[in-house]
Protein backbone atom coordinates (compact mmCIF):
# COMPACT_ATOMS: atom_id res chain seq x y z
CA UNK A 1 0.00 0.00 0.00
CA UNK A 2 1.66 3.36 -0.73
CA UNK A 3 1.39 6.31 2.30
CA UNK A 4 2.61 9.53 2.82
CA UNK A 5 5.31 11.28 4.66
CA UNK A 6 2.51 12.17 7.69
CA UNK A 7 1.04 8.88 7.65
CA UNK A 8 4.66 7.40 8.15
CA UNK A 9 5.43 9.85 11.00
CA UNK A 10 2.12 9.07 12.57
CA UNK A 11 2.95 5.27 12.52
CA UNK A 12 6.66 5.97 13.57
CA UNK A 13 5.66 8.22 16.79
CA UNK A 14 2.82 5.47 17.17
CA UNK A 15 5.12 2.10 17.37
CA UNK A 16 6.60 4.33 20.44
CA UNK A 17 4.07 3.38 22.46
CA UNK A 18 3.48 -0.10 24.42
CA UNK A 19 0.38 -1.33 26.14
CA UNK A 20 -0.38 -0.37 29.68
CA UNK A 21 1.68 3.12 29.40
CA UNK A 22 0.12 5.86 30.29
CA UNK A 23 0.21 8.95 27.94
CA UNK A 24 0.05 12.85 28.21
CA UNK A 25 -1.21 13.56 24.84
CA UNK A 26 -1.27 17.10 23.06
CA UNK A 27 -3.56 17.94 20.60
CA UNK A 28 -3.23 17.51 16.22
CA UNK A 29 -0.35 15.31 15.75
CA UNK A 30 0.96 13.60 18.63
CA UNK A 31 -2.92 12.89 19.11
CA UNK A 32 -3.32 11.09 16.19
CA UNK A 33 -0.29 8.63 16.83
CA UNK A 34 -1.63 8.15 20.42
CA UNK A 35 -5.15 7.30 18.85
CA UNK A 36 -3.72 5.21 16.70
CA UNK A 37 -1.43 3.17 18.78
CA UNK A 38 -4.46 2.30 21.11
CA UNK A 39 -6.26 1.16 18.07
CA UNK A 40 -3.82 -1.18 17.21
CA UNK A 41 -0.84 -2.93 19.13
CA UNK A 42 -1.24 -0.80 22.85
CA UNK A 43 -5.51 -1.53 23.28
CA UNK A 44 -4.24 -0.71 26.92
CA UNK A 45 -3.00 2.59 26.54
CA UNK A 46 -4.11 5.43 29.26
CA UNK A 47 -4.64 8.43 27.12
CA UNK A 48 -4.99 11.92 29.01
CA UNK A 49 -5.87 15.27 28.17
CA UNK A 50 -5.08 18.66 29.50
CA UNK A 51 -8.73 19.23 29.50
CA UNK A 52 -8.52 16.73 32.60
CA UNK A 53 -9.89 13.03 30.50
CA UNK A 54 -7.84 10.48 32.13
CA UNK A 55 -8.19 7.15 30.00
CA UNK A 56 -10.23 8.72 27.34
CA UNK A 57 -11.23 5.72 24.41
CA UNK A 58 -12.52 8.01 21.93
CA UNK A 59 -13.56 6.00 18.86
CA UNK A 60 -12.97 8.97 16.43
CA UNK A 61 -10.19 11.39 16.23
CA UNK A 62 -10.98 14.07 19.10
CA UNK A 63 -10.68 17.74 17.13
CA UNK A 64 -9.69 19.19 20.19
CA UNK A 65 -8.76 18.49 23.93
CA UNK A 66 -11.61 19.37 25.13
CA UNK A 67 -14.46 16.94 22.60
CA UNK A 68 -17.11 15.81 24.32
CA UNK A 69 -16.39 12.40 23.37
CA UNK A 70 -13.15 12.40 25.09
CA UNK A 71 -15.54 12.95 28.71
CA UNK A 72 -18.37 10.64 27.97
CA UNK A 73 -15.20 7.77 27.50
CA UNK A 74 -13.22 8.36 30.00
CA UNK A 75 -12.26 6.45 33.11
CA UNK A 76 -12.76 9.66 34.57
CA UNK A 77 -12.92 13.51 34.52
CA UNK A 78 -10.91 15.60 36.66
CA UNK A 79 -10.50 19.87 37.17
CA UNK A 80 -8.25 21.28 35.09
CA UNK A 81 -6.49 22.21 38.38
CA UNK A 82 -6.65 18.72 39.34
CA UNK A 83 -4.96 17.23 36.24
CA UNK A 84 -2.16 19.25 36.44
CA UNK A 85 -1.34 18.96 39.64
CA UNK A 86 -2.54 15.89 41.67
CA UNK A 87 -1.55 13.66 37.48
CA UNK A 88 0.77 15.38 36.25
CA UNK A 89 3.06 17.28 38.42
CA UNK A 90 4.33 14.49 40.56
CA UNK A 91 5.49 12.65 37.91
CA UNK A 92 2.79 9.90 37.43
CA UNK A 93 2.86 9.96 33.88
CA UNK A 94 5.45 8.16 31.58
CA UNK A 95 5.58 9.74 28.03
CA UNK A 96 4.24 13.05 27.14
CA UNK A 97 3.85 13.26 23.32
CA UNK A 98 4.49 17.27 22.45
CA UNK A 99 3.76 19.21 19.04
CA UNK A 100 5.95 22.42 17.99
CA UNK A 101 6.31 24.82 15.80
CA UNK A 102 9.97 25.03 16.34
CA UNK A 103 12.42 22.68 18.49
CA UNK A 104 16.01 23.40 18.70
CA UNK A 105 19.43 21.55 18.79
CA UNK A 106 18.93 20.70 22.66
CA UNK A 107 15.08 19.73 21.88
CA UNK A 108 13.78 22.71 23.78
CA UNK A 109 10.32 23.50 21.87
CA UNK A 110 8.80 26.85 20.90
CA UNK A 111 5.02 27.54 20.44
CA UNK A 112 4.82 31.06 21.76
CA UNK A 113 6.43 33.69 18.97
CA UNK A 114 8.62 33.72 16.06
CA UNK A 115 10.83 36.41 14.99
CA UNK A 116 11.13 40.05 16.07
CA UNK A 117 10.70 40.34 20.15
CA UNK A 118 8.50 38.63 22.49
CA UNK A 119 6.66 42.57 22.34
CA UNK A 120 6.53 42.39 18.74
CA UNK A 121 7.15 39.41 16.77
CA UNK A 122 6.81 38.35 13.22
CA UNK A 123 4.92 35.93 13.97
CA UNK A 124 2.50 35.26 17.46
CA UNK A 125 1.21 31.36 18.17
CA UNK A 126 -1.18 30.01 20.47
CA UNK A 127 1.22 30.10 23.00
CA UNK A 128 2.22 27.75 26.00
CA UNK A 129 -1.01 25.32 27.08
CA UNK A 130 -0.29 22.42 29.00
CA UNK A 131 3.32 21.70 27.49
CA UNK A 132 5.87 23.36 30.06
CA UNK A 133 4.61 21.47 32.96
CA UNK A 134 4.25 17.77 30.82
CA UNK A 135 7.69 18.53 29.28
CA UNK A 136 8.97 19.35 32.53
CA UNK A 137 7.10 15.99 34.11
CA UNK A 138 6.38 13.01 32.52
CA UNK A 139 9.06 10.40 32.40
CA UNK A 140 9.65 11.18 28.92
CA UNK A 141 8.62 13.19 26.10
CA UNK A 142 8.26 12.83 22.43
CA UNK A 143 8.33 15.51 19.75
CA UNK A 144 6.20 14.97 16.24
CA UNK A 145 6.60 17.69 14.14
CA UNK A 146 7.32 18.43 10.24
CA UNK A 147 10.67 18.90 9.13
CA UNK A 148 11.82 22.29 7.79
CA UNK A 149 15.00 24.39 8.25
CA UNK A 150 12.01 26.98 9.74
CA UNK A 151 10.76 24.55 12.70
CA UNK A 152 14.39 22.71 13.22
CA UNK A 153 16.64 25.47 13.93
CA UNK A 154 19.71 26.02 16.57
CA UNK A 155 18.51 27.89 19.13
CA UNK A 156 14.57 28.72 19.73
CA UNK A 157 13.37 31.69 19.48
CA UNK A 158 11.31 31.67 22.38
CA UNK A 159 11.75 28.82 24.97
CA UNK A 160 8.61 27.78 25.44
CA UNK A 161 9.16 24.52 27.18
CA UNK A 162 12.17 23.03 28.24
CA UNK A 163 14.09 19.86 26.63
CA UNK A 164 17.42 19.90 27.53
CA UNK A 165 17.92 24.06 27.92
CA UNK A 166 22.02 24.81 27.30
CA UNK A 167 23.08 21.13 27.38
CA UNK A 168 24.18 18.81 29.48
CA UNK A 169 23.23 19.45 33.43
CA UNK A 170 20.15 21.84 32.36
CA UNK A 171 17.72 19.88 33.78
CA UNK A 172 19.42 18.43 36.98
CA UNK A 173 19.96 22.42 37.49
CA UNK A 174 16.10 23.37 37.09
CA UNK A 175 14.94 20.69 39.27
CA UNK A 176 12.68 19.23 36.02
CA UNK A 177 11.94 16.01 37.79
CA UNK A 178 11.19 13.73 33.89
CA UNK A 179 14.16 12.71 31.71
CA UNK A 180 13.17 14.99 28.88
CA UNK A 181 12.88 14.51 24.84
CA UNK A 182 13.53 11.11 24.08
CA UNK A 183 13.23 11.54 20.80
CA UNK A 184 11.89 13.83 17.69
CA UNK A 185 10.03 12.37 15.15
CA UNK A 186 9.06 13.90 11.96
CA UNK A 187 8.39 13.49 7.82
CA UNK A 188 11.86 12.51 7.74
CA UNK A 189 12.52 10.38 10.36
CA UNK A 190 13.92 9.88 13.86
CA UNK A 191 16.20 12.38 16.06
CA UNK A 192 17.22 11.39 19.52
CA UNK A 193 19.19 13.05 22.09
CA UNK A 194 23.07 11.88 21.85
CA UNK A 195 23.44 10.60 25.55
CA UNK A 196 26.45 12.55 26.67
CA UNK A 197 25.96 15.79 24.62
CA UNK A 198 21.90 16.17 24.85
CA UNK A 199 22.14 17.32 21.02
CA UNK A 200 19.39 15.83 18.85
CA UNK A 201 21.29 13.68 16.31
CA UNK A 202 19.57 11.70 13.24
CA UNK A 203 19.21 7.96 14.37
CA UNK A 204 16.58 6.53 11.40
CA UNK A 205 15.20 7.88 8.33
CA UNK A 206 12.11 6.35 6.10
CA UNK A 207 12.58 4.55 3.40
CA UNK A 208 13.56 6.49 0.13
CA UNK A 209 14.58 9.27 2.55
CA UNK A 210 18.59 10.28 2.12
CA UNK A 211 20.14 11.80 5.11
CA UNK A 212 21.25 14.76 2.95
CA UNK A 213 17.68 15.37 2.72
CA UNK A 214 17.06 15.40 6.05
CA UNK A 215 20.33 17.60 7.13
CA UNK A 216 18.78 20.19 4.42
CA UNK A 217 15.79 20.00 6.34
CA UNK A 218 17.73 20.78 9.47
CA UNK A 219 18.66 24.53 10.57
CA UNK A 220 21.89 23.30 12.56
CA UNK A 221 24.90 20.99 11.44
CA UNK A 222 22.83 17.69 12.14
CA UNK A 223 24.73 14.67 12.96
CA UNK A 224 24.20 11.79 12.30
CA UNK A 225 24.53 8.35 14.38
CA UNK A 226 27.07 5.63 13.31
CA UNK A 227 23.66 3.47 14.11
CA UNK A 228 21.56 5.33 11.53
CA UNK A 229 18.60 2.90 10.65
CA UNK A 230 15.90 2.94 8.21
CA UNK A 231 12.72 3.06 9.77
CA UNK A 232 10.17 -0.14 8.88
CA UNK A 233 7.39 1.16 6.71
CA UNK A 234 3.60 0.91 7.47
CA UNK A 235 1.98 -2.35 7.58
CA UNK A 236 -1.17 -2.14 5.62
CA UNK A 237 -2.71 -2.97 9.18
CA UNK A 238 -1.06 0.11 10.63
CA UNK A 239 -2.09 2.23 7.52
CA UNK A 240 -6.06 1.05 7.43
CA UNK A 241 -6.35 1.64 11.25
CA UNK A 242 -4.82 5.22 10.68
CA UNK A 243 -7.05 5.76 7.61
CA UNK A 244 -10.31 4.61 9.63
CA UNK A 245 -9.41 6.72 12.34
CA UNK A 246 -9.11 9.64 10.41
CA UNK A 247 -12.70 8.80 8.24
CA UNK A 248 -14.07 7.96 11.56
CA UNK A 249 -13.22 11.84 12.89
CA UNK A 250 -14.60 13.21 10.00
CA UNK A 251 -18.41 11.08 10.03
CA UNK A 252 -18.72 10.04 13.55
CA UNK A 253 -22.69 10.54 14.55
CA UNK A 254 -21.81 10.82 18.61
CA UNK A 255 -18.39 12.64 17.92
CA UNK A 256 -18.60 16.90 18.00
CA UNK A 257 -15.83 16.31 15.66
CA UNK A 258 -18.14 16.00 12.98
CA UNK A 259 -18.36 17.99 9.73
CA UNK A 260 -14.36 18.94 9.63
CA UNK A 261 -11.70 17.18 8.24
CA UNK A 262 -8.87 20.47 9.10
CA UNK A 263 -6.16 19.73 10.96
CA UNK A 264 -3.87 21.74 12.49
CA UNK A 265 -1.58 19.68 14.37
CA UNK A 266 1.22 22.01 13.37
CA UNK A 267 -0.48 25.06 15.82
CA UNK A 268 0.21 22.82 18.53
CA UNK B 1 -28.65 34.23 46.92
CA UNK B 2 -28.69 34.30 43.07
CA UNK B 3 -30.65 36.37 41.24
CA UNK B 4 -32.35 35.04 38.56
CA UNK B 5 -32.18 37.81 35.25
CA UNK B 6 -32.04 38.21 31.53
CA UNK B 7 -28.32 38.04 30.61
CA UNK B 8 -28.88 41.78 29.56
CA UNK B 9 -29.70 42.32 33.30
CA UNK B 10 -26.47 40.65 34.40
CA UNK B 11 -24.24 41.63 32.64
CA UNK B 12 -24.98 45.12 33.23
CA UNK B 13 -25.33 44.39 37.07
CA UNK B 14 -22.04 42.51 37.28
CA UNK B 15 -19.53 44.15 34.55
CA UNK B 16 -18.07 47.80 34.27
CA UNK B 17 -15.71 49.34 32.51
CA UNK B 18 -12.23 48.86 33.70
CA UNK B 19 -13.45 45.69 35.20
CA UNK B 20 -10.86 42.19 35.10
CA UNK B 21 -13.52 39.68 33.79
CA UNK B 22 -12.42 35.91 33.70
CA UNK B 23 -15.21 33.97 31.23
CA UNK B 24 -14.10 30.77 31.54
CA UNK B 25 -14.65 27.81 29.98
CA UNK B 26 -12.01 24.83 28.48
CA UNK B 27 -13.06 23.82 25.06
CA UNK B 28 -16.69 22.96 27.04
CA UNK B 29 -19.49 25.39 27.52
CA UNK B 30 -17.94 28.56 26.92
CA UNK B 31 -19.98 31.40 27.77
CA UNK B 32 -20.32 32.85 24.22
CA UNK B 33 -23.73 34.52 24.66
CA UNK B 34 -22.47 36.44 27.72
CA UNK B 35 -19.31 37.52 25.85
CA UNK B 36 -21.74 38.93 23.02
CA UNK B 37 -23.85 40.65 25.78
CA UNK B 38 -20.58 42.45 26.65
CA UNK B 39 -19.60 43.52 23.22
CA UNK B 40 -23.97 44.49 22.42
CA UNK B 41 -23.43 46.61 25.93
CA UNK B 42 -20.25 48.24 24.41
CA UNK B 43 -18.32 47.85 27.66
CA UNK B 44 -14.53 48.83 26.94
CA UNK B 45 -11.13 48.66 28.89
CA UNK B 46 -11.46 45.19 30.08
CA UNK B 47 -8.63 43.11 31.41
CA UNK B 48 -10.10 39.64 30.03
CA UNK B 49 -8.89 36.66 31.70
CA UNK B 50 -9.02 33.39 30.10
CA UNK B 51 -6.78 30.40 30.28
CA UNK B 52 -7.87 29.17 26.12
CA UNK B 53 -8.67 32.51 24.54
CA UNK B 54 -10.94 31.65 21.69
CA UNK B 55 -13.23 33.02 18.91
CA UNK B 56 -15.35 35.16 21.44
CA UNK B 57 -12.36 36.77 23.32
CA UNK B 58 -10.90 37.21 19.32
CA UNK B 59 -14.77 39.16 18.94
CA UNK B 60 -14.09 41.11 22.54
CA UNK B 61 -10.50 42.02 21.19
CA UNK B 62 -11.62 43.22 17.26
CA UNK B 63 -14.35 44.84 18.62
CA UNK B 64 -12.52 47.24 21.33
CA UNK B 65 -13.51 46.05 24.35
CA UNK B 66 -10.25 44.76 25.74
CA UNK B 67 -7.07 46.40 27.15
CA UNK B 68 -5.04 43.72 28.54
CA UNK B 69 -5.01 39.76 27.65
CA UNK B 70 -4.19 37.62 30.59
CA UNK B 71 -3.98 33.74 29.37
CA UNK B 72 -2.54 30.66 28.75
CA UNK B 73 -3.17 29.54 24.90
CA UNK B 74 -4.54 31.58 22.68
CA UNK B 75 -6.66 29.78 19.09
CA UNK B 76 -9.56 27.79 18.54
CA UNK B 77 -8.57 24.09 19.31
CA UNK B 78 -8.35 22.46 16.71
CA UNK B 79 -9.51 24.70 13.81
CA UNK B 80 -7.50 28.05 13.66
CA UNK B 81 -6.08 30.80 15.06
CA UNK B 82 -7.30 34.31 15.87
CA UNK B 83 -6.97 36.60 13.98
CA UNK B 84 -8.03 39.72 15.75
CA UNK B 85 -5.70 38.62 19.00
CA UNK B 86 -2.72 38.10 16.30
CA UNK B 87 -3.01 41.46 14.78
CA UNK B 88 -3.17 43.58 18.27
CA UNK B 89 0.17 41.51 19.04
CA UNK B 90 1.42 41.69 15.52
CA UNK B 91 0.43 44.80 14.13
CA UNK B 92 -0.90 46.81 17.20
CA UNK B 93 -4.11 46.93 15.40
CA UNK B 94 -7.07 48.21 15.64
CA UNK B 95 -5.59 49.04 19.10
CA UNK B 96 -1.93 47.67 21.08
CA UNK B 97 -3.09 44.82 23.44
CA UNK B 98 -1.04 44.19 26.55
CA UNK B 99 -0.41 41.02 27.21
CA UNK B 100 0.01 38.55 30.59
CA UNK B 101 0.97 35.07 29.42
CA UNK B 102 0.78 32.31 31.51
CA UNK B 103 1.31 28.13 31.35
CA UNK B 104 -2.00 26.22 31.68
CA UNK B 105 -0.61 24.54 35.14
CA UNK B 106 0.22 28.15 36.07
CA UNK B 107 -3.32 30.10 35.08
CA UNK B 108 -5.15 26.80 36.99
CA UNK B 109 -2.96 27.21 39.73
CA UNK B 110 -2.95 31.18 40.07
CA UNK B 111 -7.20 30.28 40.16
CA UNK B 112 -7.08 28.25 42.74
CA UNK B 113 -4.80 30.36 45.15
CA UNK B 114 -7.50 33.29 44.54
CA UNK B 115 -10.52 30.35 45.15
CA UNK B 116 -8.43 29.65 48.12
CA UNK B 117 -8.03 33.07 49.50
CA UNK B 118 -4.51 32.58 49.54
CA UNK B 119 -1.97 35.36 47.87
CA UNK B 120 -0.75 32.82 45.84
CA UNK B 121 0.03 29.21 44.59
CA UNK B 122 3.22 27.02 44.60
CA UNK B 123 3.71 24.72 41.97
CA UNK B 124 6.51 23.15 40.04
CA UNK B 125 7.00 24.95 36.89
CA UNK B 126 8.35 27.94 34.17
CA UNK B 127 11.87 27.37 35.49
CA UNK B 128 13.98 27.18 32.43
CA UNK B 129 11.12 28.64 30.24
CA UNK B 130 11.18 32.40 28.11
CA UNK B 131 7.99 32.74 29.87
CA UNK B 132 9.02 33.23 33.91
CA UNK B 133 11.00 36.24 32.19
CA UNK B 134 8.53 37.99 30.14
CA UNK B 135 5.72 37.53 33.03
CA UNK B 136 4.72 39.26 36.11
CA UNK B 137 3.35 37.23 38.78
CA UNK B 138 6.09 34.25 38.49
CA UNK B 139 8.75 34.00 41.12
CA UNK B 140 10.87 31.27 43.19
CA UNK B 141 9.88 30.72 46.29
CA UNK B 142 12.04 28.29 49.11
CA UNK B 143 9.93 25.39 50.54
CA UNK B 144 10.54 26.37 54.55
CA UNK B 145 10.45 22.68 55.41
CA UNK B 146 12.98 21.07 52.67
CA UNK B 147 14.62 24.06 50.95
CA UNK B 148 13.24 23.18 47.52
CA UNK B 149 13.25 26.01 45.17
CA UNK B 150 9.88 25.86 43.77
CA UNK B 151 8.00 28.83 41.45
CA UNK B 152 5.22 30.73 43.61
CA UNK B 153 2.33 32.01 41.03
CA UNK B 154 0.52 35.39 41.87
CA UNK B 155 -3.38 34.96 42.52
CA UNK B 156 -6.73 35.70 40.23
CA UNK B 157 -8.69 38.00 41.24
CA UNK B 158 -11.02 38.88 38.65
CA UNK B 159 -13.53 41.14 39.56
CA UNK B 160 -16.12 39.07 37.60
CA UNK B 161 -16.59 35.38 36.41
CA UNK B 162 -18.71 34.24 33.78
CA UNK B 163 -19.35 31.27 32.73
CA UNK B 164 -21.75 28.75 31.04
CA UNK B 165 -23.65 25.60 33.23
CA UNK B 166 -25.76 23.47 31.81
CA UNK B 167 -28.56 24.44 34.52
CA UNK B 168 -29.70 25.99 37.47
CA UNK B 169 -33.02 25.41 39.43
CA UNK B 170 -34.98 28.17 40.37
CA UNK B 171 -33.30 28.76 43.87
CA UNK B 172 -30.11 29.89 41.53
CA UNK B 173 -28.10 26.68 42.44
CA UNK B 174 -25.66 25.85 39.20
CA UNK B 175 -24.91 22.46 38.01
CA UNK B 176 -22.71 21.51 35.44
CA UNK B 177 -20.99 18.61 34.32
CA UNK B 178 -18.68 16.74 31.50
CA UNK B 179 -15.44 18.58 31.14
CA UNK B 180 -15.57 21.11 33.99
CA UNK B 181 -12.09 23.29 33.30
CA UNK B 182 -11.46 25.68 36.04
CA UNK B 183 -14.64 27.36 36.19
CA UNK B 184 -15.53 26.82 39.96
CA UNK B 185 -11.99 28.15 41.01
CA UNK B 186 -12.71 31.20 38.34
CA UNK B 187 -16.77 31.67 40.22
CA UNK B 188 -14.70 31.24 43.65
CA UNK B 189 -11.93 33.36 43.04
CA UNK B 190 -14.22 36.40 41.78
CA UNK B 191 -15.67 39.27 43.67
CA UNK B 192 -19.23 38.91 41.26
CA UNK B 193 -20.15 35.99 38.66
CA UNK B 194 -22.64 35.34 35.87
CA UNK B 195 -23.91 32.29 35.12
CA UNK B 196 -25.72 31.47 31.99
CA UNK B 197 -27.44 28.01 31.79
CA UNK B 198 -29.28 26.10 29.13
CA UNK B 199 -32.84 25.63 31.29
CA UNK B 200 -33.85 26.40 34.53
CA UNK B 201 -35.52 23.63 36.12
CA UNK B 202 -37.39 22.48 39.21
CA UNK B 203 -34.80 20.37 40.73
CA UNK B 204 -31.53 19.21 40.13
CA UNK B 205 -31.26 15.32 40.35
CA UNK B 206 -27.23 14.18 39.93
CA UNK B 207 -25.22 13.41 37.34
CA UNK B 208 -21.71 11.66 37.30
CA UNK B 209 -18.96 14.40 37.53
CA UNK B 210 -21.25 16.92 38.54
CA UNK B 211 -20.08 20.55 39.79
CA UNK B 212 -22.97 22.41 42.10
CA UNK B 213 -22.20 26.14 42.55
CA UNK B 214 -24.65 26.47 45.77
CA UNK B 215 -26.74 29.47 45.14
CA UNK B 216 -24.96 31.53 47.81
CA UNK B 217 -21.69 31.65 45.95
CA UNK B 218 -23.54 32.61 42.41
CA UNK B 219 -24.38 36.30 41.54
CA UNK B 220 -26.73 36.17 38.68
CA UNK B 221 -28.24 33.36 36.72
CA UNK B 222 -29.48 34.14 33.42
CA UNK B 223 -31.23 31.46 31.02
CA UNK B 224 -29.33 31.15 27.67
CA UNK B 225 -30.21 28.30 25.59
CA UNK B 226 -27.37 27.15 23.13
CA UNK B 227 -25.48 30.18 24.92
CA UNK B 228 -22.54 27.86 24.70
CA UNK B 229 -22.39 28.07 20.60
CA UNK B 230 -20.12 27.44 18.40
CA UNK B 231 -18.29 25.38 21.44
CA UNK B 232 -20.56 22.77 23.06
CA UNK B 233 -22.90 21.70 26.43
CA UNK B 234 -22.53 18.05 27.02
CA UNK B 235 -26.38 16.68 26.79
CA UNK B 236 -27.64 19.76 24.50
CA UNK B 237 -25.63 20.39 21.79
CA UNK B 238 -22.77 19.40 19.74
CA UNK B 239 -19.26 21.66 19.16
CA UNK B 240 -20.05 23.62 15.72
CA UNK B 241 -16.67 22.97 13.69
CA UNK B 242 -17.39 25.02 10.91
CA UNK B 243 -18.65 27.75 12.50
Amino acid sequence: MSYTSDEMMTVTAARTLRNGMTCFVGIGLPSEAANLARRTHAPGLVLIYESGTIGAKPSALPLSIGDGILAETADCVVSVPEIFNYWLQPGRIDVGFLGAAQVDRFGNINTTAIGGDYGAPRVRLPGAGGAPEIAAACREVTIVLRQSPRSFVGRVDFVTSVGFGDGPGSRERLGLTGHGPRRVITDLGVLEPDPRTCELVLTGVYPGVTVPQVREGTGWDLRVSAGLATVPPPTDAELAALRELRAAGQHHPRSATAGSSQMTGAIR
Amino acid sequence: MAEIVSLAEAVAAAIGDGDTVAMEGFTHLIPHAAGHEVIRQGLRDLTLVRMTPDIIYDQLIGAGCARKLVFSWAGNPGVGSLHRFRDAVEHGWPVPLEIEEHSHAGMANRYAAGAAGLPFAVMRGYRGTSLASQTAGVAEVTCPFTGEVLTAVSALRPDVAVIHAQRADRAGNVQFWGITGVQKEAVLASARSVVTVEEIVDELDPRPNAVVLPSWVVGWVALAPGGAHPSYALGYSARDNDF
